[in-house]
């Protein structure tokens, strides 16, 4: 054999392939439903925690970055562990799911809490003052003026941070989730080959090309005339 | 002539900056007052001070019978009488012309749409500008952005407009559209408290000049008399350095 046909004999086994397919292909749809799941959670409590600072209350917003500083400080693999076997001894226990969705929604949710903070303060002070100047409560102002404006600069951070923290969505193959990379390692232990894990890169590749390409599309559609 | 500003004894600190050193300031109906002084004596603080961007340090305010300054008011619909045009224009950049002054009409007094933005139309059109309706801010020249700004203000039909000087961030050919937007205002007997360092439009418009230096109103009276016989020295060396300019 040369040295190219056993590196397909290992990588590109088409007989390994057919049998662990569908195991990655279940393994992508379970990726998929949990990036999505994080990604949700992870957005929404990140901006919810930003509006909440920008209310401006000492103790809160002390609360609030001691929060985001924590998660952001973690590795992410640390937060999954410490939630997936960590909790079950404090009498409360996560499926391998559950600890992986909590624990990538909470990072997720630190990371975007900065950027979004920080697209909040980057609006000039004077579109508030127009806006409360005519009338516009707090709550309007920053929905209908802030946040718009905010959102089209933080969106090129916000979806590399997200397609960063959503690729993490591998590390709960370590708390038993079949998802790609779970369903590809399981495929490599049964099949003694590892074709299952270019099964698991090509997986990915298929599911996040995608996102990187919407991000960009998303970056020029975003940028206005100013 | 009822007064529809009634400030006085207005006091404002910024941390160890005493910035306005008890300012009265009356403005009656229909009247145009212009307030003038250096960069830094507390003119736009005092402006500020008026709808409650600033929260004065002490002192009263009473703006058309709404006393300003107490708690129980509810300042946002305050503020829906008192307009506020900005040296810095502060459209809203993702918004077209029509939704800037729109906006509010919605929000605000919660007209509904269509009726929002037909009154949008008209204060569009009032500044002369009802065929850049669909234009967005960054595709309008300055001195059209603060016609926009001003239809924006007005459109809420406010019963006092606060000018910060409208004209310094624009380039000389541009002021004169302004000046003539604000001088129709005037003409439809709109009550304006205006900061700006445009003599000519003062010497023509105003009812009546206000200098300020130091946090303190020096010298007020009517344009003749404060530009052509200023009383206090330091009023005389401002006009001064000004009209060299
Ligand atoms: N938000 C602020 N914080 C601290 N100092 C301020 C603030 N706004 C204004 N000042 C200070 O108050 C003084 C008066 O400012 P301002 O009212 O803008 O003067 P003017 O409009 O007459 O040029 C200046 O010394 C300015 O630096
Ligand atoms: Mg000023």
């Amino acid at each position: 054999m040369t040295g190219w046909e056993r590196f397909a004999d290992s990588f590109l086994n088409a007989r390994v392939a057919a049998e662990y397919l569908p195991k990655i292909v279940e393994g992508f749809g379970l990726t998929v439903v949990l990036a999505l799941c994080i990604i949700a959670a992870g957005l929404a409590a990140g901006l919810a925690l930003a509006v909440v600072r920008s209310l401006g209350v000492r103790p809160l917003n002390w609360l609030i970055i001691f929060a985001v500083d924590l998660f952001r400080a973690l590795p992410p693999l640390v937060v999954i562990a410490l939630f997936y076997f960590g909790l079950p001894a404090a009498g409360l226990s996560l499926s391998g799911f559950a600890a992986a969705w909590l624990a990538l929604s909470l990072v997720l949710m630190a990371f975007s809490e900065e950027i979004f903070w920080a697209g909040i303060t980057a609006v000039p002070k004077g579109q508030w003052e127009a806006a409360r100047s005519t009338g516009l409560g707090f709550l309007p102002t920053l929905r209908l003026v802030v946040l718009p404006q905010a959102l089209r600069i933080t969106i090129p951070p916000l979806t590399n941070r997200t397609i960063a923290i959503t690729k993490n969505t591998a590390l709960a193959s370590v708390v038993a989730v079949p998802e790609i990379l779970g369903a590809a390692q399981a495929g490599v232990s049964f099949g003694f080959n590892p074709t299952p894990l270019t099964l698991g890169a090509a997986a990915y590749l298929v599911l996040f090309l995608p996102v990187v390409v919407l991000g960009r599309w998303i970056e020029t559609r975003f940028a206005w005339k100013r | 002539m009822a007064a529809i500003v009634r400030a006085h004894g207005i006091h404002k600190h910024f941390g160890a900056l005493h910035v306005l050193r008890g300012v009265d300031l009356e403005v009656a109906e229909r009247e145009l007052v212009f307030v003038i002084g250096p960069s830094g004596s507390g003119k736009s603080t005092l402006l500020r001070c008026l709808n409650r961007l600033e929260e004065p340090s002490g002192g009263r305010i009473e703006v058309d019978g709404i006393d300003m300054l107490d708690r129980r008011t509810d300042i946002n619909r305050a503020r829906q009488r008192i307009g506020m045009v900005f040296q810095s224009f502060n459209l809203y950049p993702h918004m077209t012309a029509l939704g800037n002054v729109a906006l509010a009409l919605r929000q605000v007094l919660k007209l509904p749409r269509g009726e929002a933005e037909g009154r949008a139309r008209a204060a569009l059109e009032r500044v002369g500008l009802a065929d850049r309706a669909g234009h967005y801010p960054g595709q309008l020249s300055g001195g059209q952005q603060q016609r926009v700004a001003i239809a924006r203000a007005v459109a809420l039909e406010p019963r006092v407009m606060l000018f910060d000087e409208p004209t310094s961030a624009l380039d000389p050919e541009l002021v004169g559209g302004v000046l003539q937007a604000m001088r129709e205002l005037r003409e439809s007997g709109m009550t304006m408290v205006v900061v700006s360092h445009e003599m000519g439009f003062a010497r023509a418009a105003a009812d009546r000049v206000v200098f300020m230096d130091h946090g303190l109103v020096v010298e007020q009276g009517a344009p003749e008399a404060v530009f052509g016989a200023p009383r206090e020295e330091r009023t005389r060396a401002f006009i001064r350095q000004i009209d060299r300019h």
